[in-house]
């Protein structure tokens, strides 16, 4: 039996710390790991409780991040609670792997530090590692700071282990600005914490020597596609499980989370739809030009990045005041609009406002973004807002040096 | 499509794709496929036709269409070594008893291990192209060689 780890009501924990310390209250059966940086002290954390007897699980050291999910895949098919963490680099190794774990129907647990992917070799934060899961099958969500991380991974478990889900899910919080900087956190007793999250509850576990399974059987044109119609169906419906498990999150400890966050959203007449620990200096910088400018901005902040919230994105832009409306992408777009951009302008097209969309790729590979840039690109809003059409290039590019760079332009007005 | 070795068992019962298409409502989750229907017990001790293989268990299924050249086994020349049996691949041998009973045709895929690793002479196992006739090929089966001095 593992020992009861003894936690203050309130501790100074980075993300890093929180992520490792709601992995060990989740009482996992298998974590095999590859530590990289920002993520590194979320493995090393856990294999401290390891050695310390705070952890009755297996610990496997991997060879690879490839190795860590590969490892993660089997022990989830043969009916074991399974987590690990990665970021940047490892995540894209981890990739092919991830597809599978989704596909298998494995509810897997990954803590992601958000970091850029190379070249250039880079270990800063940004969403690159974090967008090339989108497409993987796996609920993605979005911790913007280290209360957060530690809340979001209890909560993933939930989520994903529920039997109408049944997804692994990813946990992402930003490389560095949340990874590694401490802060307050209230963290929930041992017992209480493993209550929330509840029993494993295996399903169709190859231990189960009374019901021999095929995990990971080929399929071709006759089956695939059925297969993955089922996969995708459990995902989108993920999203009432997600809003349950809130729900319930909220009533054992008063904090509130919601697939998409908003703020200030009410009477908003210019907006910002942005991820991670941006949000903060975002709602920061929309409150003080509110009170020195009288600029009516509102944030939007997606938590829940997959499934992407259609619907709540739509209801938060539903606003009948509102007019411009920025998507902020922290990753390098290769060659096309930022991902939250198109997403949630394709949201924002069956809305009766219909918002003027525009989109500013920022922060690649930890450049900075602080408050008096935040409200350069606010109040750039509310001159499209007043224009009535939007008076830049539809895509630009935040804090970058050099001659100014654009793309495209609107052609309505 | 055939009734097998056996002639009473589920093997080969089936052409690989004649399975019954469902919608993507009915399909397993994860892509699971179960080894038999309902729960089981004692699988190891229990010989392949007295385990009650689930549908979507490839030994239900004829899987070896692709097959050009076929292994024909002659009983006459047998000496039930039971080589051919650990080496298949496929578990294609058919044995019961520890005597050679024939070959499954619904999983053989004609690689020729069978043949190889067969220590009789004349050899009890030769390959023969897929069409040629078992009985043709028996007939023509060659003498015992003498050996060198």
């Amino acid at each position: 039996m593992a020992k009861e780890f003894e936690l203050n009501e309130v501790e100074v924990w980075d993300g890093n710390y929180a992520a490792s310390q709601a992995l060990r209250q989740a009482q996992i059966d298998v974590v095999a790991a590859y530590p990289i940086t920002p993520s590194t002290p979320i493995v090393e954390g856990y294999g401290a409780y390891v050695a310390n007897g705070y952890v009755d699980g297996e610990f496997v050291m991997v060879e690879s991040e490839h190795g860590a999910m590969s490892g993660c895949v089997g022990a989830a098919a043969a009916g074991g609670r399974v987590a690990t963490a990665t970021s940047s680099q490892g995540f894209a190794l981890m990739v092919e792997v991830l597809y599978q774990a989704s596909g298998m129907r494995l509810p897997i647990v990954l803590t992601v530090a958000n970091r850029a992917l190379a070249a250039p070799l880079n270990v800063r934060g940004d969403h690159s590692d974090m967008y090339l899961g989108r497409d993987s099958g796996w609920v993605q969500l979005d911790a913007f700071d280290a209360q957060e991380a530690y809340d979001m991974t209890l909560c993933a478990f939930k989520i994903g282990e529920h039997l109408d889900v049944r997804l692994p899910v990813m946990v992402h919080q930003d490389g560095f600005t949340t990874s590694h900087k401490a802060q307050n956190v209230y963290p929930l007793k041992d017992a209480v914490a493993y209550k929330f999250i509840g029993d494993y509850v295996p399903v169709d576990d190859m231990l189960d020597f009374s019901r021999p399974v095929t995990h990971g059987a080929q399929t071709e044109e006759d089956w695939h596609y059925e297969h993955k119609a089922k996969q995708h169906k459990a995902l989108m419906d993920s999203r009432k499980v997600i809003d349950d498990v809130f729900a319930e999150f909220k009533a054992l400890t008063g904090r509130e989370y919601k697939r998409v966050e908003s703020y200030m959203m009410e009477d908003a007449e210019v907006a910002l739809v942005l991820l991670g620990s941006s949000v903060e200096t975002a709602v920061l910088a929309a409150k003080q030009l509110r009170e020195e400018e009288g600029i009516k901005v509102g944030i939007v902040a997606p938590r829940c990045f997959r499934p992407f919230p259609f619907d709540l994105v739509r209801d938060a832009l539903e606003v009948p005041t509102l007019k411009a409306v920025c998507c902020m992408d922290k990753s390098a777009p290769g060659g096309a609009m930022g991902a939250l951009f198109n997403e949630v302008s394709a949201a924002a097209y069956s809305t009766k406002a219909r918002p003027m969309m525009t989109n500013y790729i920022y922060g690649l590979g930890g450049r900075d973004f602080a408050v008096d840039e935040a409200k350069r690109i606010m109040r750039e809003q509310k001159a499209h807002a007043d224009a009535g059409h939007i008076t830049t290039d539809i895509q630009q590019f935040s804090g970058l040096r050099g001659p100014k760079l654009g793309f495209f332009q609107t052609r309505r007005g | 499509m055939s009734t097998g070795v056996l002639g009473t068992d589920k093997r080969g019962i089936r052409e690989l794709g004649a399975e019954e298409k469902v919608g993507w409502d009915e399909v397993t989750q994860g892509v699971v496929l179960n080894s038999f229907e309902g729960t089981v017990s004692d699988i190891p001790h229990k010989k392949a036709e007295e385990r009650n293989y689930a549908d979507f268990n490839s030994y239900t299924a004829t899987v070896a269409s692709w097959r050009i050249i076929k292994p024909v086994y002659n009983r006459d020349v047998c000496i039930d070594c039971q080589n051919c049996w650990v080496w298949c691949p496929d578990t294609s041998i058919v044995s019961r008893d520890k005597q050679m009973l024939g070959i499954d045709y619904d999983h053989c895929k004609g690689c020729g291990v069978c043949v190889e690793v067969c220590p009789t002479n004349p050899k009890s196992l030769l390959m023969f192209g897929e069409n040629e006739e078992n009985e043709a090929a028996l007939a023509a089966w060659p003498e015992k060689k003498k050996k060198e001095k």
